[in-house]
């Protein structure tokens, strides 16, 4: 099957692909950008590893075709955070409530936390485990990534200002 | 949990984990996001028949797909068998590829190397395959038939399924039964259930141009798979090496080399091009590894007063198609059997029973959360037909402190007794359990577990565990271990150890783990709850060697009398006595150098478990309190709170156990109420998360934790075991508190609304 041109804009870049009609969103991310922080772990939109924002609403980049993406916005998880030195609040909670163990579904859930922050800065503990309903973790319990999700939330409202 | 930080504020400290920077951003590579240049994507054919003959394979058709560089069969590999218990040659029983036959659906028989996992994966369609198929058992039950196929029949060794047995007898049971007041037998059934990690395995392999083969893999063994890759492929182990990436998640279901790993490396050898193999997760449920399901009975004896006087246990594991790890399980079941109580007479039999299902291996607990499902569900119901408060009675009978079991261990440090008053006393046991709402429960579990085990069965001439340290001018240390991080936090913990120990900044350790070409020889990797008390020693093995060092040069330097003392703390040698006759630690290294006419400063530090018993050097103990609400018309389990007080010795990062601690409770939630296998006729039917339920955020309880202190002699600054035991009593909790409910007793895991509301005649 001939390929088809997608042009997508992914953490602010432009890319122009060229994608098989079949192909998923997550393939063109890993396999032709070499954004690897999204991660694949079911396949069939169920674990929320490959989590994306596209035009700011958090889908399965494993569910979405490259083609349905065309020249839409997508944030990845390497788009949250500009580097080690400027991290999202919602990655220095991760880090510093000890969110993380082995770190495979951490970068859906980060844009799980943004895209429910982003429009919901007050959300009380059940809107953050219905926010995290479509992300699986098999290591913490959800117990931190939730209190992570409050301290983000709450530092988001309250930025310090830097000296 | 104690506010007093040990040596140098670093044991005892909430560190974030080091690794979670790279994680948070994404950069953090894992097997399947590594690419090479020219890099091929495997595939594996699996045999879609539970038992059969190979009759025939086809390739042909399969090679002529243009991008396809390779197609391997059985028959193209050296044959070598292989498996973990390398003691007993006898039970390897596995071949890279099958040859001649297929054990159970998910069997591989032929792997492709192509230039896109699209090409790849159509090649495996054109593969065709001729089975002549034969009778196949699944259940224990007709496995063990009269007349039943021989799953192994060329171990000519097997006169039936039973792969292995293991007796433990301690005293005469026969006797012991009699001068017992009650005595009750009860048989249970445990299911399977994933590890469902949520990486799916992936390796990468490359080959060098004299035939060496590097692979990336998603492992908690590198040394194991290092070794059996070797041998399987039939070059010297030094020929291997092995990386591994970070890990997203073991749980045990990472700790033998698998399939992929070999045709992966096998195929970058015939190519000459780097191969990648990632797995689905499809192919993760349909035919990964899993706890064993097991066939139990226990006949346990008491005194009126609750004095337990003796137990008979017995255990069937469904091993699957082939050994795996289920001779541990098979023996630590029994070993998990005796615990946590003075059982004065205790007989263990356990069975290994081959099936043609896919095969059971390592689980987190391994082997106890079935044993002590049973043991713990018995004292539940032992409790009230002895008129005695469940708490009461483990209280009366539980291990303490330097209790031994004949001829199999000795307990160095136990806080069951205080772990036990403290979840009493927290969720005002005795007063909530008088005064039960409707429909409301509240149940005990407790557990016991390992820190590391001593049986050697992989056979290893190296010592169990080992480590390098290097000392350098700048200030800083680099340490060298085998020891992996697959999300358990060892790489944080580790270093914090030796930080702790030479008196540096945690990020003044670098670290190297899990390289086989560069870490040192004989550490078995991550399993059984083994890397903080076993690398931990090692650490301080290797640290007291660079520290003997740098004290000399101190002592030197100032003239110092014999009888001080040197310590290591804020980057500092000094004397203990006198701070200001000292120097950095940079400063000692570079004299200790100059001293030695520019040699580097390393030290190598080992741990063995010597005389230190047959199963482990030290045991953690815990008590964990579940309270659930039931839906009387729909039988759904609500679990709104779990308790849990937990001795797990000296916490080296509370923050890392605490997480461990909640993790181990979703992992158990899933394994009493939601995660089970649908099979039929050998197929796994769910091979989906849709399917096959793993808790979300929303199926979460409250969680209360308490750390009960006990301080390890055989482990390092006193810590043992944290977190893998913890999988263990949220079953039979929630099984109690269900009872409490709904007079239901689960004697057959998972706990469903069907079975609840067909016990109470609803349906």
């Amino acid at each position: 099957m001939p390929k088809v041109n997608v042009k997508l804009k992914v953490n602010g870049d432009p890319y122009e692909v060229a994608v098989n009609p079949s192909g998923t969103l997550v393939e063109v991310l890993r396999e032709d950008l070499h954004l690897t922080g999204t991660k694949i772990g079911c396949q069939t939109g169920d674990c929320g590893a490959c989590t994306v924002l596209v035009n700011g609403k958090s889908v399965c980049s494993c569910l979405t075709l490259a083609v349905e993406a065309q020249e839409k916005e997508i944030i990845t998880i390497e788009g949250v955070g500009l580097s080690y030195d400027k991290l999202h609040p919602i990655q220095e909670a991760f880090i510093n409530e000890g969110a993380i163990q082995c770190g495979y579904c951490t970068p859906g859930m980060v844009l799980s936390a943004k895209h429910l922050l982003d429009k919901n800065p007050n959300p009380s503990e059940l809107q953050i485990r219905q926010a995290l309903s479509g992300n699986l973790c098999r290591c913490t319990g959800y117990a931190r990534i939730v209190k992570a999700i409050e301290v983000a939330g709450e530092k988001m409202k309250n930025p310090v200002k830097e000296k | 949990m104690s506010a007093i930080k040990g040596k140098n504020n670093l044991i005892g400290a909430s560190i974030p984990r080091i690794d979670s920077p790279a994680k948070v951003t994404g950069k953090a590579l894992y097997a399947g996001d590594i690419i090479l240049p020219g890099m091929l994507h495997g595939k594996i054919l699996k045999s879609t028949k539970a038992h059969a003959k190979i009759l025939n394979i086809d390739i042909s058709r399969a090679l002529a797909l243009p991008g396809v560089k390779d197609v391997i069969v059985g028959k193209d590999t050296p044959c070598i068998k292989f498996g973990n218990w390398r003691l007993f040659p006898n039970t390897q029983d596995e071949l890279p590829l099958a040859v001649d036959k297929v054990r159970y659906i998910g069997d591989e028989i032929a792997a492709v190397a192509a230039i896109d996992p699209d090409i790849a994966e159509e090649a495996l369609s054109l593969i065709k395959v001729e089975y002549e198929e034969l009778p196949a058992v699944f259940s224990i039950e007709d496995a063990l038939a009269a007349g039943a196929p021989l799953i192994h029949d060329e171990n000519k060794e097997l006169k039936s399924n039973i792969s292995l047995d293991r007796k433990i007898d301690v005293g005469d049971i026969e006797s012991a039964f009699k001068t017992a007041d009650y005595i009750r037998e009860d048989t249970f059934v445990v299911h399977p259930h994933s590890h469902a990690y949520m990486e799916p395995c992936a390796t990468l392999a490359e080959t060098d141009s004299e035939g060496r083969v590097t692979i990336y893999t998603s492992t908690q063994t590198p040394y194991i798979v290092q070794c059996l890759l070797a041998s399987t492929l039939g070059i010297p182990e030094n020929h291997v090496r092995v990386m591994k990436p970070a890990v997203g998640g073991g749980f045990g279901g990472k700790m033998e080399l698998r399939k992929w790993e070999f045709c992966a490396a096998f195929m970058s050898r015939r190519t000459g091009r780097p191969v990648r193999f990632v797995l689905s997760r499809q192919e993760e449920l349909e035919s990964g590894r899993r706890r064993h399901g097991m066939n139990l009975k226990s006949k346990v004896g008491f005194k009126k007063d609750g004095t337990l006087v003796a137990k008979d246990f017995e255990a069937y594991l469904n091993g699957g198609a082939y050994n795996s790890m289920g001779p541990t399980a098979t023996f630590l079941c029994g070993n998990f059997g005796a615990m946590l109580y003075r059982y004065p007479i205790y007989h263990y039999r356990g069975y290994h029973v081959y099936t043609n299902l896919p095969p059971a291996g390592a689980m987190r607990g391994f082997g106890a959360p079935q044993a002590m499902f049973i043991s713990e569900s018995q004292m539940n119901m032992a409790a009230i037909d002895l008129g005695i408060d469940a708490i009461d009675l483990r209280i009366k009978n539980a291990m303490v402190t330097g209790d031994k079991i004949e001829g199999v261990t000795t307990i160095s440090s136990a806080g069951f007794v205080e772990s036990l008053e403290k979840v009493a006393s927290e969720t005002k046991w005795k007063e909530k359990k008088k005064n039960l709402p409707k429909n409301k429960g509240i149940g005990i579990g407790c557990y016991s577990f390992i820190s590391g085990g001593v049986f050697n069965w992989f056979n290893t001439q190296y010592n169990f565990s080992a480590c390098e340290v290097r000392a350098y001018d700048d200030g800083t240390a680099h340490l060298l271990t085998m020891s992996c991080d697959i999300g358990q936090g060892s790489d944080t913990v580790l270093r914090q150890i030796l930080a702790a120990d030479l008196g540096l900044a945690v990020n003044m350790i670098r670290l190297t783990a899990g390289d086989t070409a560069m870490t040192p020889k004989g550490d078995l990797g991550t399993w059984g709850s083994r890397v903080t008390l076993m690398n931990g020693n090692a650490i301080l093995d290797a640290s007291k060697k660079i520290k003997e060092q740098l004290a000399k040069m101190v002592s030197i330097k100032f003239n110092l009398n014999v009888i001080h003392d040197v310590a290591f703390g804020d980057g500092k040698v000094f004397a203990k006595a006198n701070p200001k006759y000292g120097m950095t630690f940079g400063e000692a290294v570079t004299l200790w150098v100059k001293a030695n006419r520019g040699e580097e400063l390393i030290a190598r530090g080992v741990y063995t478990p010597r005389d230190k018993g047959l199963t482990t050097p030290a045991y953690s103990f815990g008590a964990q309190v579940a309270e659930v609400d039931v839906d009387p018309d729909t039988g759904v389990v609500t679990v709104e709170k779990i308790t849990t007080a937990h001795d797990c010795g000296t916490v080296i990062n509370p923050l890392g156990v605490e997480g461990q601690l909640e993790g181990a409770i979703q992992m158990g939630i899933g394994y009493t109420l939601s995660e089970q296998f649908a099979m039929k006729n050998g197929k796994t039917l769910n091979t989906t998360f849709l399917d096959y339920k793993v808790p979300s955020a929303e199926d979460m309880p409250q969680i209360v934790s308490y750390k009960v202190d006990t301080y390890e002699k055989e482990g390092p600054f006193g810590a043992k075991e944290a977190g893998e035991g913890l999988a263990i009593p949220t079953a039979p909790a929630i099984s109690d508190a269900v009872f409490q409910a709904t007079g239901y007793r689960c004697k057959d895991l998972p706990i469903t609304p069907e079975k609840i509301l067909r016990s109470k005649g609803k349906i």
